[in-house]
């Protein structure tokens, strides 16, 4: 772990003639035996997965971040000669490859992703100070942004170094501001030039990633389900094929399958079936006994609905077709029983405070039928727009009671075969998707009688109209979709808490041979962890008394040392800050690589501060010497340990529970023994 | 506001120079305010004009208090039935006057409160407040209403003076005051039995006595500092006691002190003795103060609170020992744990409950269909189990048999007493934990099979010991798969009466969800003891009820599928919510803000962005200010920037909060919301005034744009005013409605 962390340290000890000595070391502790274990380690069975989507160009989703990691990624594979047609399911699995890092996760890249951003910034601050709007100036300006936009792309986490190189810039910015040698036009340039590299350089890159991703990704696939209608219209394969040459317009005798927009717990189609509501429910309340209107999360005849005109009789489209529009009547009748919707003052099975909602049978029980709904179109752009397949979010508003046809989204029990339960909503309060439709499968339906219709129903849609949607409404639901989609069951074997990543009281088995007990772990080095935590108290400390002393006119520091270590500080303990900190208000599962990123950080400011305290707190040069030492002996330790849990690190060499009781420093590290 | 009032403003200098602590010269050595302070008082008053204009101050103060009462006792008995969350606030409060024992997420100080008015105002806690709706007929309620409405009126006041000692402007803060009082949301919120103005009126406060210590920073330890310094404590405490978003306020002042002290602390002519007594002061009066009147309100409702109720279950065995009424309350039961002991297990995760079974299946497709296993907080005969040995099917209560005690790592069989049926758990997922295994009931007769059997274990003890009830932490360990017994704190579904789901977890981590102790205990063979050495110290019930109130708040989830309020409607005012009323028959009361008034707040703060960083930029460049705008910069800088600093504070962390969050949540940020609008629009038109002093009319511009405001809002009030006070007849879509064309947004429901 701690070699792979080597390079960072030489960034800020500025670069000196260990640097390519260095390099090559870190270079080699991470490449030594990459090919080892050929077998699908932890994470890369999602990883691998998405590449192979990538492969074949299938739509995915994935919650953990933006596109571009996947792509990097999939870029190594596809140079690799991956085909794709390996199946990652299952974590051993003989690979024939094993891409890019040592372990193919994304950690590793938003690492280095991260560090460039820094850098680069530190680059161009110094170019700031002689040569500004020199090329160099510019090249690492723009390298920032590029390096900010890359981080972000691989996983939202790159959004917190973003923002603290965001906040360093505007600090430096405002101090531009008040410098005044320069003329107000310089100033703006310098501003108008940060804005551009920092802002609108990622904004674009990052709307980039997403145009590249859209376009390799533009066949259906697993994930169709989670997006829209309009969105899954827009792939190829899936939705498409169906709604492939689909009239646009709505007209009175239209046969439409209705797809509920909010789409939770599942997304499902308005349908109905023969069967009837229990005269009494469980409970001993009653129900009306009509025929069951419930919502389905599956492709099935009986969701289709023909829209009736209730001024006439046919269930057919007229020549022309005459559309329907927005607050129109209508009535909406069961393409396989030919009964229409109906909703009246009876309570919902599972919902009682809402209104049962059924097809209408005429017991002749004086109880009419009240199967008037009118339409209101939610995203019309003028009250007289036409109902549109895909396009059209509708709802439809009870004319007798001003129910609202609403998804409650309880699953009824036995008798109704566990679907989702429709109902009447009196009490709407404004937009929720739970009560908005839109059309998703849609023809001119031209049979008069039911028989014929039935065969109608069940071929497939003929017509050819074909609809695309513009990148930007794309990007924005893809976009939405991410940042809402939530993993469910959040509890893993190996899931930590952020306070244990302090302390390393946590590890993450990444594998296990098949046979042996080599296995690998992460796992950090925990000599570097503490001395990560001591430099970062250090630091703090340090500022602390140092703030106070220069507060009261006493200045320890010269003011350009001052300079220098208040801006390592803000990097590095501010990096470690922005990217350990937000852990703690979220509630998705968290592991120990989580924290990788912040410890990163905190290794830089670890240099600093040894630094420093050399500088300028050692007064006599027998300090000196004593400190230097003691920088030696940490140092070896610290390659000691590594070297012991070496074999943990590259599971290599297969150890004797012995030995590996040996090695389980923490009672809460999790070391697989086998049992013999 | 009436227009007579604006008349006067015209008039006089619009800027008294009042309060006790001459209030620009705060701080006036480092920095530059000396020029502002010339510049706002461009002539020293005669004496004769000074005691007129100190008339006139107290007249407008009275004047803007008299109003803020006025509009809020308004019809204040109206409706006469439970309105909202009336019913769990006034609940709460028949509690204290009945003494009995509940459990609620936020600190006692505001139920305490609404209990003691309504002790005061004769009301018995005879009501049971059952649900909105519900008439109050004889029951006396306008005690508690009327304190709740005293207190809410006392925030146009707070926020008049606060401004004013911000602004030093009298018409930035009449234009507060009547923003506030015309505010129909702000009405509504203080006319009913709520939480909510008693914690506004508790943050106004603190924020008043902030500013006014403030501004007495040039007289730091006189008696008015010390007042004004202490007040703020008082206030803050005041505040985190009857919510924990008295936290933001907390937060504000501390921020303030913060730069305060840093400030000082940077004073060259100051020694560190006195930067010492200065932080000696404000920690006594900010942290210490406030901590102890904290603890003291706690103190108290233990003590009010002394008889068992239905908040029991929500607390360890230990705390309910307290508890007159409750079984654990001096009782006596045997110490250690024996086979045939009957005995409870709780769950040592608070607000999970007690190990329960019932004669209902898992319903068909949820794992096998064996009797239901969950955890219940409720005390029922269904929460007892057997202990009994795990291969042995004998009666242990057979007087013959010696009493065998149950050891740490004893292998055992928990029967259920009321069904005779295991402990019992298999490789079926859990129900709603997929990952986790089922646990049910299962066999007849305490005949089941290797399934059922457990190993007893206590937490850090060695084997071999006994187990004590109440005090030995124990985990059930299944045999056969090796997982450990507990509760995920999920709800089930209808099927499962919405009780905790119960799993057996395969992953050891060890959680507080799979660690039990046993609290009732029968054993006929064993000798009782006291268990009043359980009785905990005040330091434990005080941390375990925090740990119970945040768990509360943090479980307040939304159910799927239900309508929540997301922070980003709040301030464009996109839903109210509803008190009261439903159909057109219904007395209807409507909370929601006064469109006028909160777009108008909108529009100031995307103004004062604006308008601020322009002035920042400028100065940041060093620009010339004359002395006249730079005076108004500082109060836009300073006096906007602390109010700026409030509505974050009091907004945004909203953003972050998983739990269930309503519109009413917005208030106190609205109320720093209104105040920036105040200081923002006043310091505008100065200096649009100063801007055109060239024109003939300069000064008329100011007093028009004042007077257009305050007039505006009137009137936006008289428009909406039926929202607040109450309507009946046809809905808003109905021509002849009260509220007919007002409902702008498609989502208000009026």
């Amino acid at each position: 772990m701690w070699g792979f962390l080597k390079r960072p340290v030489v960034v800020t000890a500025d670069i000196n003639l260990s640097l390519v000595a260095l390099t090559g070391m870190g270079l080699l502790s991470r490449l030594w035996r990459l090919t080892y274990p050929r077998a699908v380690v932890f994470d890369e069975v999602y990883y691998g997965q998405y590449i192979s989507f990538y492969m074949k160009q299938i739509f995915f989703l994935d919650d953990s971040g933006p596109p571009f990691g996947h792509m990097v990624l999939a870029l190594g594979g596809y140079l690799g000669g991956f085909d794709g047609n390996f199946l990652w399911n299952r974590i051993g699995a003989e690979n024939a490859l094993i891409t890019q890092s040592r372990l193919m996760l994304l950690e590793s890249v938003l690492i280095f992703f991260n560090l460039l951003a820094v850098l680069s910034y530190l680059k161009f601050f110094n170019c700031q100070k002689h040569s500004p709007f020199s090329l160099s100036w510019w090249f690492w300006l723009t390298l920032t942004g590029v390096a900010c936009s890359c981080a972000v792309g691989i996983k939202y986490m790159g959004v917190f170094t973003y923002v603290l190189v965001l906040g360093v810039a505007a600090v430096h910015a405002w101090h531009l501001i008040g410098d005044q040698t320069l003329s107000n036009v310089c100033v703006f340039c310098h501003l108008l030039a940060r804005a551009v590299a920092l802002l609108v350089i990622p904004v674009v890159l990052y709307l980039l990633f997403f145009y590249v991703h859209l376009i390799l990704v533009f066949r259906s696939g697993p994930h169709d389900q989670i997006m829209s209608s309009a969105f899954q219209a827009s792939l190829e394969g899936g939705l498409a094929r169906i709604t492939q040459g689909q009239p646009l317009e709505v007209a009175f005798g239209s046969q439409v399958t209705l797809r509920n927009v909010f789409g939770k717990p599942v997304p499902c189609w308005l349908h109905s079936h023969q069967d009837t509501y229990p005269m009494i429910y469980e409970n001993g309340r009653g129900s009306s006994h009509q025929q069951q209107v419930t919502c389905y999360p599956f492709k099935d005849v009986n969701n289709w609905w023909i829209v009736k005109d209730p001024r006439r009789h046919q269930l057919v489209v007229s020549s022309p077709p005459r559309p329907v529009r927005h607050g129109d009547m209508v009535q909406l009748v069961h393409g396989m029983t030919t009964r229409s919707l109906n909703t009246h003052d009876v309570a919902a099975p599972l919902s009682p405070h809402s209104q049962e909602v059924s097809c209408y049978i005429d017991y002749n029980i004086s109880m009419p039928a009240q199967n008037l709904w009118r339409l209101e179109i939610v995203n019309r752009g003028s009250d007289t727009d036409v109902w549109k397949t895909i396009l059209s979010e509708v709802r439809f508003v009870h004319v007798n009671t001003s129910a609202v046809l609403k998804l409650s989204g309880a699953h009824l029990p036995d008798w109704g075969y566990r679907q989702l339960e429709i109902v009447g909503e009196k009490l709407s309060r404004g937009y929720h998707g739970s009560t908005v439709w839109n059309v998703e499968e849609h023809r001119y339906g031209a049979s008069q009688e039911q028989r014929e219709r039935e065969r109608e129903l069940h071929s497939p849609a003929q017509v050819d109209v074909s609809r695309n949607l513009s990148f930007m409404a794309r990007f924005s639901e893809l976009q939405w979709r991410m940042l809402a989609l939530r993993s469910d069951d959040s509890e893993h074997k190996y899931s930590s808490s952020p306070l244990e990543w302090v302390t390393l009281d946590t590890n993450i088995a990444y594998w296990l041979h098949p046979r042996t007990s080599a296995q690998i772990h992460l796992l950090g080095n925990i000599v570097i962890w503490v001395s990560g935590s001591l430099a970062l108290a250090i630091y703090a400390l340090l500022s602390l008394w140092y703030l106070l002393r220069r507060r009261r006119n006493v200045h320890d520091l010269p003011q350009d040392a001052w300079l220098r270590w208040v801006l390592a500080g803000a990097l590095c303990a501010g990096g470690w800050a922005v990217n350990y900190v937000p852990f703690f208000l979220m509630e998705k599962t968290l592991f120990l690589y989580h924290y990788l990123p912040a410890l990163t950080f905190q290794i830089l400011l670890l240099p600093v501060v040894l630094q420093h305290i050399s500088d300028h707190l050692c007064r006599s040069q027998l300090q000196r010497s004593v400190f230097s030492a003691l920088v030696v002996a940490w140092y070896s330790s610290a390659c000691h340990v590594s070297n012991t849990l070496r074999p943990l690190t590259y599971g290599d060499k297969s150890l004797s529970p012995h030995e590996l009781k040996a090695l389980r420093w923490k009672d809460s590290w999790d070391i697989l023994i086998r049992k013999h | 506001m009436p227009p007579a009032t604006g008349g006067g403003l015209a008039e006089s200098e619009l800027r008294p120079r009042r309060g006790r602590c001459s209030p620009q010269a705060a701080r006036a050595a480092g920095r530059d305010v000396a020029a502002e302070a010339v510049a706002r008082s461009p002539k020293r008053p005669a004496w004769g004009s000074r005691r007129f204009e100190a008339a006139g101050w107290w007249a407008l103060l009275a004047l803007v208090t008299l109003l803020s009462f006025a509009t809020r006792f308004h019809r204040l008995d109206e409706p006469p039935h439970i309105c909202w969350d009336e019913t769990h606030f006034g609940k709460m409060g028949s509690y204290y006057i009945n003494r009995t024992f509940f459990f609620d997420v936020h600190p006692p100080l505001g139920k305490m409160l609404i209990g003691l008015a309504g002790y005061l105002s004769g009301y018995d806690g005879t009501f049971l407040f059952q649900k909105p709706g519900d008439k109050y007929e004889h029951h006396s309620y306008m005690g508690m209403r009327g304190f709740c409405a005293f207190l809410g009126s006392w925030l146009v006041p707070f926020a008049y003076l606060t401004v004013l000692d911000l602004s030093k402007s009298l018409s930035a803060a009449l234009l507060t005051a009547a923003l506030l009082t015309f505010d129909t949301g702000c009405l509504t919120l203080s006319q009913y039995i709520l939480l909510d103005p008693i914690l506004m009126f508790f943050i106004m406060a603190a924020m008043l006595s902030m500013v006014k210590y403030n501004s007495c920073a040039d007289r730091p330890f006189s008696a008015p500092w010390w007042f004004w310094l202490s007040l703020t404590g008082v206030s803050l405490a005041g505040a985190l006691g009857v919510k924990f978003v008295g936290l933001f306020i907390i937060l504000q002042v501390g921020l303030n002190t913060i730069a305060d002290l840093w400030y000082l602390f940077g004073d060259l002519s100051l020694s560190l003795v006195t930067v010492g007594k200065h932080l000696t002061a404000r920690v006594l009066c900010l942290i210490v103060l406030p901590l102890a009147l904290y603890t003291a309100t706690f103190a108290v409702h233990f003590m009010v609170l002394s008889k068992s109720g239905p908040g029991d279950g929500f607390f360890s065995s230990a705390f309910q020992a307290r508890l007159s009424g409750n079984n654990l309350h001096n009782a006596s039961i045997p110490e250690h744990l024996a086979y045939g002991s009957v005995i409870t297990v709780k769950n040592l995760r608070m607000a999970i409950g007690y190990l329960h079974s019932h004669r209902h299946l898992y319903p068909e497709g949820i794992g096998a269909r064996q009797q239901q296993v969950t955890t219940y907080l409720h005390k029922d005969y269904n929460n007892l189990w057997i202990i009994k040995k795990h291969n042995t099917n004998s009666d242990p209560l057979d007087p013959s048999f010696p009493v065998e005690f149950v050891r740490h790592g004893d292998i055992i069989r928990l029967e259920h007493k009321e069904t005779s049926r295991n402990l019992h758990s298999h490789y079926h997922e859990a129900p709603m934990t997929r990952k986790h295994y089922q646990v049910t009931g299962y066999g007849i007769n305490g005949t089941g099979d290797s399934n059922d059997f457990w190993r007893i274990e206590v937490v850090n003890r060695k084997f071999g010991n006994r187990i004590k009830v109440l005090r030995s932490r124990i985990r059930f360990i299944h045999l056969v798969t090796g997982c450990v017994l507990g509760s995920s704190g999920k709800v089930l579904p209808k099927w499962g009466w919405e009780q905790l789901e119960v799993t057996c977890t395969p992953y050891l981590k060890e959680t507080l969800n799979s660690i039990w102790n046993v609290e009732d205990h029968i054993n006929p063979k064993l000798p009782n003891i006291s268990l009043d050495v359980l009785q905990p110290s005040f330091p434990e019930i005080l941390l375990e009820s925090h740990m119970v109130m945040i768990r509360g708040n943090s479980g307040l989830k939304p159910k799927d599928n239900e309508f929540t309020s997301k922070p980003w409607h709040w301030p464009i005012n996109y839903q109210g919510l509803r008190f009261s009323g439903v159909n057109d028959t219904d007395f209807r009361v409507y909370l929601l803000g006064n469109p006028v008034v909160w777009w108008l707040n909108l529009l100031s703060i995307a103004l004062y962005l604006l308008s601020g960083s322009i002035i920042a930029v400028a100065m940041q460049r060093g620009a010339r200010l004359p002395a006249e705008v730079a005076g108004l910069s500082q109060v836009l800088l300073r006096g906007g920037g602390q109010v700026l600093l409030g509505w974050t504070l009091h907004y945004f962390p909203f953003f972050l909060m998983g739990r269930v969050l309503y519109f009413h949540h917005y208030f106190p940020a609205m109320l720093f919301s209104s105040m920036l609008t105040g200081i923002l629009w006043d310091t505008l038109l100065r200096l649009c005034a100063w801007g055109l002093a060239s024109w003939p009319l300069a000064r008329g511009i100011h007093v028009a744009g004042i007077l257009s405001l305050l007039l505006g809002t009137a009137y936006s009030f008289y428009l909406f005013h039926p929202l607040a006070y109450g309507m009946v007849g046809p809905l808003a879509q109905d021509p002849q409605s009260p509220m007919a064309g007002l409902r702008w947004l498609d989502s208000w429901d009026f």
